[in-house]
């Protein structure tokens, strides 16, 4: 190969590498176009925790992996990438979170949800741990009183339940109402923040209101648990509060 | 239609959907790209990773329009060598880390023999590569490496078609005397 003609030289040069497959993993998560996944401590066990560079993505309250993966795609349908470690900047807001069973700092990322489902879940993550609200509230708070049952979808497609609270959105007539990950858990996230299980019972009350301050809550509201036994009044429709000279406590805003 | 012409169409439709593919289709040219111009295998790989980063930071802020309109394989070989050459000069400045750890000295870890073969060819390429003129080693790089045209090299290092010719040839020049001397004891 004394004299290699410049045809034989570029040939030579072109001799191309295979890339290292990690290129495209770290180019997606880095650009938060792949989530990355962990398991963490839930208030009832292991769950699964998926996150980009912008915030937490999706919470999938089970220890199994497959069902995550498949839950995780249909609700945030990015490609996503097992991790044993969560950045500093999340782990901390997050153990938070999960501990208080609110928001807080924490930051999210749910960019793919439409306007209107960002506002439900808004919405719904002023509702304070051991209160439950209907989900006719979300949509009046909301200023759509008729969204009834799009809210409740945009509910069952929360992809980041227990922080934010869809579990504390129950049905108008008392009962517990559908959970994405079944009844039987959202009843076990409200006991676990301390509420009986009677006060999901059917044709439970409705409306709890004091005939001292002549305001009416909703049963769960922190004003309704401390009235005392012998000024309480129930109540079945607002209407009929109203007709009796009560008036809306503004913390629950029952309606 | 060329590959660029569709690829960048479908930046400019749906950027997040778009660039995972524009990742897959040049990935490996940057790669063996930023391995012609950097000492060690792991060296490219960083490069390569912040050359789409970066890459896809300017697109989430250019219009559709804009996009439409980009020479996407210059412009990411302008971005290529542009971190290359900070890389290098950086590398400079600062004493080379020697760590004794085998796992982390090299930073290189090898799937198959073949792998370790290739990255000895690519090697002495790289270190015959480093005794040309900087202007004529990039332009060879791009043209016989990567495998851009003569009009897009202009593009990336700035200069007319002519002058991007004669420089690869006085390169290819220069190399075959170095593999002359190589061969002759």
């Amino acid at each position: 190969m004394k004299y290699p003609t410049d045809q034989q030289i570029t040939e030579m040069l072109a001799g191309i590498e295979a890339p290292p497959e990690t290129i495209m993993p770290s180019v997606l998560i880095r650009t938060a176009l792949a989530d990355e996944y962990t398991t963490i401590a839930g208030p009832l066990g292991l769950i699964h925790v998926a996150f980009t560079t912008l915030g937490v993505t999706s919470i999938v309250p089970t220890p199994d992996e497959a069902e995550f993966l498949e839950v995780h795609q249909r609700t945030v349908g990015r490609p996503t990438y097992a991790t044993d470690f969560i950045p500093k900047r999340l782990d901390a807001p997050l153990q938070r979170a999960l501990k208080t069973a609110r928001l807080g700092g924490l930051p999210v990322d749910l960019r793919q949800l439409t306007p209107f489902q960002r506002e439900v879940l808004d919405v719904t993550a002023t509702i304070p741990p051991g209160e439950v609200r209907p989900y006719g509230w979300v949509a009046r708070e909301m200023g759509s009183a008729g969204a009834v049952r799009a809210v409740g979808s945009a509910l069952g497609r929360n992809p980041v339940p227990i922080v934010i609270p869809c579990h504390r959105v129950v049905r108008s007539d008392g009962a517990v109402g559908n959970y994405a990950f079944g009844s039987s858990m959202k009843m076990a996230l409200l006991e676990h923040e301390g509420m009986e299980p009677e006060l999901f019972a059917p044709g439970s009350l409705r409306y709890v209101g004091s005939d001292t301050t002549r305001i009416f809550c909703y049963p769960t509201c922190r004003n309704a648990r401390r009235i005392t036994e012998r000024h309480r009044v129930e109540f079945a429709r607002p209407d009929q509060a109203e007709a009796k000279g009560y008036r809306a406590c503004k913390v629950c805003r029952p309606g | 239609m060329t590959a660029d012409t569709v690829l960048r169409r479908r930046l400019a439709k749906d950027l997040d959907r778009a660039f995972p593919e524009m990742v897959t289709q040049m990935q490996g040219l940057v790669f063996n790209g930023a391995r012609r111009w950097l000492p060690n295998r792991s060296d490219a790989e960083d490069i390569a990773q912040e050359v789409f980063v970066r890459a896809y930071r300017a697109l989430s802020g250019y219009s559709p329009e804009r996009i439409a309109e980009l020479r996407i394989r210059p412009w990411l070989f302008t971005i290529t060598i542009n971190l290359c050459r900070n890389h290098a000069r950086t590398r400079s400045r600062r004493p080379v880390e020697v760590v004794l750890d085998g796992h982390h000295s090299s930073g290189t870890t090898f799937a198959t023999e073949q792998h370790a073969i290739d990255a000895l060819v690519v090697d002495e390429w790289r270190v015959r590569l480093q005794a040309l003129a900087p202007r004529q080693r990039d332009a060879i790089v791009l043209r016989h490496v990567v495998g851009l045209t003569y009009k897009e090299v202009g593009e990336v290092l700035g200069c007319p078609t002519g002058t991007v010719k004669s420089d690869v040839h006085r390169g290819l020049t220069q190399l075959r005397s170095i593999l002359a001397m190589e061969d002759s004891p």
